[in-house]
């Protein structure tokens, strides 16, 4: 189908966008790379918007290291995130995860903010910001403020950006020496939404796993993390298919998610231990 | 103040090298704009929310969803349709390549299938198939030609490496 768009402004600046916002009478929608907002307006999901396109600040884009960590500006595109040397070497997770975000097109126009923003339950970014402890940045009317990654996901397609608010960039500790990170994932076809997604982070101070697909926000499997740093594999496992409520749908039942994300997750630690799962 | 926003976008866009002026609905696909407005009806509309991939252009250098971008965003922007490449020549090898393993068939895929077998053919380097298949991931094929697709794509890869030529 065709979009339905109310109306259009370009921001030239992050003031200018949170006063277009501002003056949105409500229906203001940011429009960074549109690559999940305009299939949705396409579908009619979403209609009536008034499209603020800040596709163009760039002051948004880009990846800087800070000391220990490594912030990512919301506007930085999909492959140039998987391509980042900086992103890479500091969150080869990001890097990794950006290999199995829809397909080579799409990963051209999406930007790592619209993703977070967007919060599918389904895609790769939010949960890596789970699993890797990440920090939101976010400007509004009255100034900015940060957000932990595990207060930002609120529910399906729902954070904790407040009307008006534009996230502006995503702050990621960088790896240390040992540090480990991964992803794994199902999905029918390379690119696809995944059936079940899992990431892993195994650090000094013990595991982290974040899933997605597997309800209504990315879910950080905290009994499993504690099995997992008492060496206790098999433990996790069950931990884990304990504390996540699966959706059924046409992909896949909760039978079926749960018993993958099993599965991932020890696929997921054979490729961190060298040992087969 | 909402007239800050505004149904009708006055843009520029630089169409297979020659400069483009027109006014767009805001919620105007590129796909729509290249194919009613500009008469350029080689790349496709077709699912029409960034599945299938018939609607592949190239928007300032990377292959892009014609579906999933709107025409307002592309003001300012370099756009390559396949009418563009074809005529640059920047193809030809690929699209001979497609005549010869039949890996065209209806051809109604074969432009977003050009133009992203393109993008990654300028990557350089001697992509495996899996790597090919990788890359088409978004590219749906009704006639189920993938393999003789592969096939073209390999061909042109492996002569183009032959001859030293990215």
């Amino acid at each position: 189908m065709k979009a339905s768009a109310g109306g259009y402004a370009r921001a030239n600046d992050l003031r200018e966008a949170l006063d277009l916002l501002a003056n949105a009478d409500g229906q203001g929608r940011v429009l960074a790379g549109g690559q999940s907002l305009i299939a949705a307006m396409n579908m009619r999901l979403s209609t009536g918007d008034m499209l603020v396109d800040i596709s163009r600040i760039a002051e948004l884009a880009g990846v800087a290291e800070d000391g220990e960590t490594l912030r990512i500006g919301a506007l930085t595109r999909h492959a140039a995130v998987g391509a980042d040397p900086l992103v890479k070497t500091h969150v080869p997770l990001l890097a990794e995860a950006t290999g199995h975000i829809a397909h080579a097109a799409i990963r051209n126009r999406g930007t790592i903010g619209g993703a977070l923003s967007h919060a599918d339950p389904a895609a790769e970014f939010p949960a890596c910001a789970l699993a890797l402890g990440a920090s939101m940045e976010i400007a509004g009317p009255d100034g900015s403020r940060t957000v932990a990654a595990e207060d930002f996901f609120e529910d399906v397609f729902t954070t904790a950006l407040a009307e008006g608010e534009i996230l502006t960039a995503l702050t990621v500790p960088k790896q240390r020496p040992g540090e480990a990170q991964l992803i794994e994932e199902v999905a029918r076809r390379s690119g696809d939404y995944a059936l079940v997604g899992l990431c892993l982070v195994k650090r000094d101070a013990g595991h982290r796993v974040a899933l997605f697909s597997v309800g209504a926000t990315p879910i950080l499997a905290r009994a499993c993390m504690a099995r997992l740093d008492a060496g206790d594999l098999d433990g996790a496992v069950t931990a884990l298919q304990g504390e996540i409520d699966p959706p059924s749908d046409t992909q896949a039942s909760a039978a079926y998610r749960r018993h993958l994300a099993g599965v991932l997750l020890r696929r997921a630690m054979a490729r961190l231990t060298g040992v087969p799962a | 103040m909402t007239e800050m926003f505004r149904d009708k976008i006055d843009v520029e866009i630089t169409v297979n090298g020659e400069p483009v002026e027109a006014r767009v609905p805001a919620g105007q696909h590129l796909i729509d704009f290249l194919r009613q407005t500009v008469g350029l009806t080689g790349a496709h509309a077709s699912c029409e929310h960034g599945v299938c991939g018939a609607c592949t252009v190239e928007v300032d250098g990377a292959s892009v969803r014609g579906c999933l971008m709107l025409a307002a965003q592309a003001d300012g922007a370099e756009v390559w349709t396949v009418e563009g490449l074809t005529e640059r020549g920047r193809i030809a090898d690929l699209q001979a390549a497609f005549i010869a393993h039949n890996a065209l068939q209806c051809g109604f895929c074969t432009p977003g299938m050009l133009v992203a077998c393109d993008e990654l053919l300028r990557r350089g380097g001697t992509p495996s198939r899996a790597e090919i298949r990788e890359h088409l991931s978004g590219n749906y094929c009704r006639c189920t030609g993938y393999e003789a697709i592969v096939d073209a794509v390999e061909t042109v890869a492996k002569a183009r490496a032959g001859k030293g030529a990215a």
